[in-house]
C-alpha cells in the first residue's frame, strides 16, 4: 500500500512529509522501545509507535525505514516534526491506539518485518 | 602479514555527554557517508545500527567521548572511545538485558539491555578494551566483501 493508503486506513494526520505519501510500503514494526526497532534486519519498514523524542525519528533514518506513525493521539514536539522534515522520513500522526492501528493496517496486508529474535542472542 | 588495506576515509564524530536530544546525529552522518562512498546497503545498514547504540552509550553513560569511522577498501572500523567511568565486567554488559539506564531514559525508550548484544551482532569483530576510572574503547569491524564475512554477517 501508499502512505496515502495508511493515512486513510488509519486516519492519520500528516505531520511532515506530504510530498513523500506516493511511497509503497509493504511492512511494519510497531514497538515503543528503540532497541526492538534495532532488532528489525530490513529495511523500508512503516515504523508505528508512541514514541515522540527525536531518536523515535533518528532511529527511523538510521534503520532507513519508510515512515514514522505515531498513534494514541501523540504529537510530536516541533523540533521532531522539522527534524523528520529534514531527514526526509514522513511523519504520520493517528488518535488510534497502537493494537487498532496495527489490527487495521495487518488486516489491509501490512506484514512484519523480520527481526532478531531474543533467541540469537545467546552464546 | 600483508598490510592493512589503505584508508578510503577517516572522520571524527565527538560525543558530547548528556546530550540525549542531539544522540543519534553521528549514525545518520555515518550513514549518509557510507551511502555516498557506494557502500553496501547491507554495510551501511549494520553500521548504522552499531552506531546508533554506540553513539547512545557514550551519550547516556559516559563523561563525552567520540566515535571515529575508518572507510578501508574491505571493512568499515567504528572506534568508540569515552572519558569513563569504564566498565567493570565486560562479559556483563555483553549479556543480553543487562542495564543500568535511569527510569527517564526507559521512559524515552532506551534501556533494554539489548544494545551492546547488538553491536555484537552487527559487526563481523567486536571488541570491548575497558579500565575502570578511565574510560572504554570499542572497535567494530565491518567487512565489505560478501566472502570475508564473519560469524554474524550473512544471517542479517
Ligand atoms: N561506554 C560505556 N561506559 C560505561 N558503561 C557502559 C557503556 N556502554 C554501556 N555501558 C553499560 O552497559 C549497560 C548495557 O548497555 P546496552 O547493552 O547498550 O544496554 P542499555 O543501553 O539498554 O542499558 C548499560 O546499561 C551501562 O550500564
Ligand atoms: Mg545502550
Amino acid at each position: 500500500m501508499t502512505l496515502a493508503e495508511v493515512c486513510e486506513l488509519v486516519g492519520a494526520e500528516v505531520l511532515a512529509g506530504e510530498e513523500l505519501l506516493g511511497r509503497r510500503v509493504d511492512k511494519g514494526c510497531g514497538a515503543d522501545l528503540l532497541s526492538d526497532v534495532l532488532s528489525v534486519t530490513e529495511e523500508g519498514f512503516l515504523l508505528i509507535t508512541g514514541m515522540v523524542t527525536p531518536q523515535a525519528v533518528r532511529v527511523a533514518d538510521v534503520m532507513n525505514a519508510c515512515a514514522v506513525l505515531v498513534v494514541r493521539g501523540k504529537r510530536p514536539p516541533p523540533k521532531v516534526v522539522d527534524y523528520a522534515r529534514e531527514a526526509g522520513i514522513p511523519l504520520l500522526a493517528t488518535e488510534k491506539g497502537m493494537f487498532e492501528t496495527c489490527g487495521i493496517l495487518y488486516g489491509h496486508g501490512l506484514r512484519p518485518t523480520e527481526f532478531r529474535h531474543l533467541s540469537d542472542y545467546a552464546g | 602479514m600483508p598490510a592493512e588495506p589503505s584508508i578510503l576515509l577517516r572522520r571524527v564524530f565527538p560525543v558530547p555527554p548528556d546530550a540525549i536530544e542531539e544522540a543519534g546525529k553521528a549514525s545518520t552522518e555515518v550513514r549518509r557517508l557510507l551511502r555516498g562512498m557506494g557502500a553496501e546497503p547491507e554495510v551501511v545498514r549494520r553500521a548504522g545500527i552499531v552506531c546508533f547504540e554506540g553513539e547512545m552509550n557514550i551519550a547516556l553513560y559516559t563523561k563525552g567521548g567520540r566515535i571515529v569511522l575508518v572507510v578501508r577498501e574491505d571493512r568499515v572500523e567504528l572506534l568508540f572511545s569515552d572519558r569513563g567511568p569504564g566498565i567493570a565486567d565486560i562479559d556483563l554488559v555483553k549479556q543480553p538485558g543487562y542495564s543500568t539506564a535511569p527510569d527517564w531514559a526507559r521512559e524515552l525508550g532506551f534501556g533494554a539491555g539489548m544494545g551492546i548484544p547488538n553491536m555484537e551482532k552487527n559487526s563481523d569483530e567486536f571488541h570491548i578494551f575497558s579500565r575502570v576510572g578511565q574510560g572504554t574503547v570499542i572497535r567494530a569491524t565491518i567487512y565489505r566483501r560478501r566472502d570475508d564475512l564473519g560469524r554474524s554477517g550473512k544471517e542479517a
